[in-house]
């Protein structure tokens, strides 16, 4: 029976294999399915190999109070912390929590602005993946008037 | 090829404020058509920036982002007329690459 450790190792030389070269240069272009098909905040930072979330001061998600439109919500990840890997944002009760991973370089603030579609009013979460593998939270709740998946 | 993205990057004291607006329908694949049959997920699922041809930032995105996708970052240390360069390939492997100026 696979550990979770070999598991977590198989899944990321898939994911470097995956790569593909020669079209955006420099840049490995992987895509993390079972990340963005998972269905909570948990599985999905399992799914990027980073640690259990923390919730921190430092991490800052933006987005309205009320959203209007829960097809267009503009949503926002920020964090002052350094040595910051990822930026993520998640909607908890969305059909896959996932909605966004930025793979942030020194060349870039951690501060990424959005637009995600929102399913239903609910939490949404910014996540920062420090080069340790610490996932570090914000979590902020946005009404949904009209949900946006379209069902 | 998609339609062109609108990119506009300006500068603001040592860095440059990028703002993107990209032009795809982003399909959930929860939708259904008229007929009942679920319309296919059709979205972004890679997005890379460089910076004078460095990459400066890239993301993979689900399904959950929203139609025409808007995107925010802030370059450190670009200055007016340096050149960023936005890509998008989506999971049926169209891609779409445009470039602005750093006003």
């Amino acid at each position: 029976m696979p550990t979770r450790r070999k598991a977590l190792q198989h899944s990321a030389t898939v994911a470097s294999l995956l790569a593909v070269t020669g079209l955006f240069p420099g840049i490995a272009l992987a895509f993390n399915a079972k990340a963005f098909e998972a269905k909570n905040l948990g599985d999905a930072l399992k799914a990027l190999g980073a640690g259990a979330p923390v919730e921190s001061k430092d991490v800052t998600v933006t987005g309205p109070d009320i959203a209007e439109n829960g097809a267009v919500v503009p949503l926002g990840a920020s964090t002052t912390l350094a040595g910051v890997k990822q930026l993520l944002i998640l909607v908890e009760k969305n059909p896959n929590a996932l909605v966004a991973m930025f793979n942030v370089t020194d060349s870039v603030d951690a501060n990424i602005a959005t637009r995600a579609k929102m399913g239903q009013s609910s939490d949404v979460y910014a996540v920062a993946v420090l080069a340790d593998g610490r996932a570090l939270f914000a979590r902020k709740e946005v009404k949904v008037t009209l949900g946006g998946c379209g069902g | 090829m998609g339609d062109p993205m609108r990119i506009r990057a300006q500068a603001a004291g040592s860095n440059a404020t990028v703002r993107v607006l990209m032009a795809h329908e982003m399909e959930t694949g929860q939708r259904k058509d008229a007929a009942g049959k679920t319309i296919p997920a059709w979205h972004i699922t890679n997005v890379s920036a460089t910076h004078n041809g460095k990459p400066v930032l890239s993301a993979e995105w689900g399904p959950a982002v929203a139609k025409n996708p808007f995107l925010q970052f802030t370059v450190k240390g670009a200055k007016a007329g340096d050149k960023i360069a936005v890509s998008w390939k989506d999971n049926k492997g169209d891609t779409r690459t445009d470039e602005a100026t750093v006003t």
